[in-house]
């Protein structure tokens, strides 16, 4: 596969592909990083939103 | 059946359609169209302070335009109106938000939402763990548009 870096189009054989995940109560995110002779070279990165607090919404009393 | 008090559902969903306008009003003339506002999502640096005192978007602490990131962020795709999912009214964008081929100015971790229709009002502010992109891509996915779990809830 071919990936876009720093320094141009690369194939993935010639990186080390670092990859990650993230999930806890605000989100759930993957990341992926490549690296050439341990400079990084591509970080790319997907969020996914979960519960934000919801707005109260109230009446009064008369 | 007795009566019970209470905001109504579809009345929450309205006000995230611009139905109401309610007061005699100062900011925003009475709508005479059905053409829905110009959202756009932007994206924040960790050092910046961005939070849901904020009135208006503005560049302060914005990511530097650079690759296909610009300042001013993405447009919103709203296909889907605002409903009323129980006593929730909700609204989701009905795509995600996406950023291609670029480098991030610094490391960020927020995304703004604002109305650039309305004078760059500001709607909310997101936030999640720090990340940067690298010649990479960055996408912010959708929730599940429903009363758990919309990205914009009026409970």
């Amino acid at each position: 596969m071919i990936i876009e870096t720093t320094i141009g189009l690369l194939d993935d054989s010639e990186l080390e592909k670092r990859e990650g995940v993230i999930d806890n109560e605000n989100e759930y995110s993957t990341w992926v990083e490549y690296w050439q002779h341990g400079v990084l070279v591509h970080r790319s990165a997907n969020v996914k939103l979960k519960s934000l607090a919801a707005a109260k919404s109230e009446i009064g009393e008369f | 059946m007795a009566n019970s008090a209470g905001m109504c559902s579809s009345f929450k969903a309205e006000l995230m359609e611009g139905v109401h306008a309610l007061g005699p009003g100062t900011l925003t003339p009475a709508r005479t169209v059905s053409v829905p506002d110009t959202v756009k999502a932007a994206l924040f640096l960790v050092t910046a302070s961005r939070t849901a005192a904020d009135t208006a978007y503005s560049t302060t602490g914005e990511l530097a335009g650079t690759g296909s990131y610009t300042q001013g962020g993405v447009t919103v795709t709203m296909a889907t109106a605002p409903s009323a999912s129980g006593t929730t009214g909700i609204f989701t964008p009905t795509a995600s938000f996406q950023w291609t081929t670029f480098t991030s100015s610094g490391a960020f971790d927020c995304c703004v939402l604002y109305n650039s229709s309305q004078s760059n009002r500001e709607i909310s502010v997101h936030t999640f763990s720090s990340q940067s992109v690298t010649s990479g891509t960055f996408t912010l996915t959708m929730p599940t548009n429903d009363a758990t779990n919309a990205l914009l809830r009026i409970a």
